[in-house]
């Protein structure tokens, strides 16, 4: 009971992981028709960002140490530490979370930029043609970070306070050993919240209302006058935005090196593709499936029986589903038909 | 539309110069400092995988993320023949081959349900799980992370009956000659250039024709009472089995085979050859896996310290940033200037190098009609 619990709690963790990516994946290809393999490298930038906060709050010089009293040592401390000593030290605690301020206007600035500059000479061209660019645009991406930060991945923690587990087992009733993570719990919640806020956002704005709109038929709405590619670049800006905070957000769990946007890619497109192209729902609800079913498979029961099903289950899943529904879980018709 | 790019050259003649080409590429590759053999190995390996994948993109239109995993089939088939049975290489293509064929016709026969992005995204899944199980589950057939390898106490049930086991490892052979160094070249060589007619026998067969068809409108392609799948079928079959017998010639010239070849990267890598030098035309495929390969090794092969010899001419205060500066896009950071290479190549040209050398030839050729008509100082009479 208690395995099954912890997997399940597992299961809706990595679930939220791919159905984050996954989201932001679908809501360009819905809107631009763009199939963007720069995703994964997107969501890299966005740990690179806080990475990079890290290191600005660490900007240290060198003073006294007092605790050395034989000879004159020196230490290095961060400048924040040694203007602000009451808040100083909290704040470098708070480097993950706070890096957003910086990933947010960044990533939006990039995904605008790309959108501009790039993208938008691709809308009218083949998928095949698309993604080989966005996969160029990646491998460049990744092969900068690398440049300046080197191909070591670094290592970023989580606040103090939820460094450590939650005990889980207490609040449920279960048993006082079932323990979870709590920056796993806060990275579930945080998906959660913004998976919320996108279809919030897209089901109760004019605004949205205009996007879906244009995501169903982008000529009429051109027709009626209204400027449905500006609203397209910013919902460009806006995925990439989201692709960038799933990364700030995921670097206490693993920490970035050039390629983890890759890795990434990868599943995150199995899982756009099982849960239909262009299909937002589709994509959150088989990035949970996905999670779930993987988090199940890896579990020493199910592997004693099928060996290395852990490996392959979602690739299997994928095939079988492609197979047997040709449009995804909850693709439209008209999408991706050809 | 390969025959629009070379104008009226006939197959023949294209064939011999390609033929010719490959043969002498350890003469014209020397000035490049790209004559070694292990490079040129790879250019004729690589261009065998390239043409077999461009008859399947480049004539149907259908996208595979998965080729990489018939190239690690055929690697692991060939290493275990020569494990079992002999060193010599006949058989161990002869299996490749085929084990990559079944797989493509099993795999081919489930993707080939769907098309365009389910297409790709199939052939993915069914490529990465090949390459999990071979790192997990299949360990015993592929050693797992190691990789496959030879050892001095494989059966070899065939050369024992005619040999003595000699004190080192065995090599591969071709009824006796090494296949290393510049006769594996060779080999490589003269199956590429075996490759590339075949190649060019199905872009104008029916059968080619059957295939551009269906990249251009398969939906009227069946309204003509045409089922096209086991056209479609057929192609990918034949584009698995080249990438099996890539994969054998890997193995050949360097007897040891890891899961990491059938990465989805590796799969990316032989779509890259292919539309960086042309889709759907015949020679490209090669001329753009020969050009990574060369990048590849020339390109990562540069250092700070060569860096410096070639800026040495610029005042003594600019060297260092120009060394830095280059420096990003050569060693290790090559693969930077393979993803500008190839966003550059797919906005500018989306017909790869072959098309953009015909713009190019078509370009000048025009300049100089104009030129001659109207300025007098080229007289071409009869023009």
């Amino acid at each position: 009971m208690d395995a099954i619990f912890l997997q399940i709690l597992n299961g809706l963790d990595k679930g939220a992981a791919y159905a984050l990516i996954a989201l932001g994946l679908t809501l360009v290809f819905g809107t631009l028709g763009i199939v963007n393999f720069a995703h994964g490298a997107l969501f890299m930038l966005g740990a690179f960002c806080a990475v990079t906060f890290n290191k600005l709050l660490l900007i240290s010089n060198k003073v006294l140490d007092p605790t050395v009293t034989m000879f004159k040592a020196y230490k290095e401390t961060p400048y924040l530490e040694i203007w602000f000593p009451d808040i100083g030290p909290t704040l470098i605690d708070y480097s993950v979370p706070l890096s957003m301020l910086l990933a947010i206007p960044v990533m939006l600035l990039i995904g605008f930029i790309l959108e501009r500059g790039l993208i938008k000479h691709f809308y009218n061209r083949p998928h095949a043609e698309q993604i080989l660019v966005t996969f160029g645009l990646a491998i460049v991406m990744q092969e900068l970070i690398k440049a300046i930060f080197g191909a070591n991945p670094v290592p970023l923690s989580a606040p103090d306070v939820v460094a450590g587990t939650a005990a889980v087992g207490d609040w449920f009733g279960l048993g006082e050993n079932v323990v979870y993570p709590w920056w796993r719990l806060i990275y579930l919640s945080f998906s959660g919240l913004i998976i919320f806020a996108v279809f919030a956002f897209l089901q109760f704005t004019t605004y949205g209302m205009v996007v879906r709109a244009g995501m169903r038929d982008r000529e009429t709405v051109g027709l009626l006058g209204i400027n449905i590619q500006k609203r397209f670049t910013i919902v460009f800006a806006l995925a990439t935005m989201i692709a960038g905070l799933a990364g700030v957000m995921y670097t206490p769990i693993l920490p970035p090196d050039y390629h983890m946007g890759m890795n990434f890619l990868v599943l995150s497109f199995v899982v756009v593709v099982v849960g239909g192209m262009g299909s937002l729902g589709g994509a959150v609800f088989a990035g949970f499936l996905l999670g779930m079913v993987q988090s199940f498979a890896s579990m020493t029961e199910v592997k004693e029986i099928l060996p290395g099903i852990d490996q392959v289950i979602i690739y299997l899943v994928a095939v079988v589903v492609l197979l047997v529904l040709p449009r995804g879980l909850m693709g439209r018709a008209g999408i991706m038909d050809e | 539309m390969s025959n629009m790019n070379v104008g009226k050259m006939n197959d023949l003649t294209r064939f011999l110069i390609f033929a010719v080409a490959i043969l002498t590429m350890p003469i014209w590759m020397d000035p490049f400092g790209g004559n070694y053999p292990d490079l040129l190995q790879k250019f004729a390996i690589y261009g065998i995988f390239a043409i077999g994948f461009n008859i399947l993109f480049g004539l149907t239109g259908y996208l595979s993320f998965g080729h990489a995993a018939f190239l690690g089939v055929g690697s692991y088939a060939a290493i275990w023949s020569f494990k079992l049975f002999t060193m010599n290489v006949i058989p161990a293509l002869f299996f490749s081959v085929l084990f990559a064929g079944v797989l493509a016709f099993i795999i081919g026969q489930l993707s080939l349900r769907r098309t365009g992005i389910y297409f790709s995204i199939l052939t993915l899944a069914f490529a990465q799980m090949f390459y999990s199980l071979a790192y997990s589950v299949l360990t015993p057939i592929t050693n797992g992370e190691t990789g496959l390898q030879l050892a001095h106490s494989d059966p070899r049930m065939i050369d024992s009956l005619f040999f003595e086991a000699g004190a080192g490892l065995p090599s591969t052979t071709l009824f006796g000659l090494k296949m290393s160094g510049y006769s594996g070249f060779y080999f490589c060589a003269v199956l590429l250039i075996v490759g590339f007619f075949v190649s060019m026998r199905i872009f104008r067969s029916p059968f080619g024709l059957m295939l551009k068809g269906i990249k251009s409108n398969q939906n009227r392609m069946m309204y003509t009472g045409l089922n096209t799948k086991p056209y479609m079928l057929t192609a990918f079959v034949i584009s698995g089995m080249y990438a099996g017998l890539a994969g054998s010639l890997l193995a050949i010239t360097d007897p040891i085979a890891g899961a990491e070849r059938m990465q989805w990267t590796a799969s990316g890598e032989v779509v890259l050859m292919t539309i960086l030098g042309g889709v759907g035309t015949l020679a490209g495929p090669v001329i753009g896996a020969g050009l990574i390969k060369y990048f590849e090794n020339i390109f990562s092969a540069f250092n700070d310290t060569v860096l410096a010899e070639i800026f040495s001419f610029l005042p003594e205060a600019m060297v260092d940033y120009a060394v830095t500066i280059a420096g990003l896009f050569v060693g290790s950071g090559w693969h930077l200037t393979l993803g500008l290479l190839f966003v550059v190549v797919v906005i500018f040209l989306p017909g790869g190098i072959v098309e953009g050398a015909g713009k190019l030839v078509k370009l000048v050729s025009k300049r100089e009609k104009s030129t001659g008509g109207s300025v007098t100082q080229q007289d071409q009479p009869g023009e």
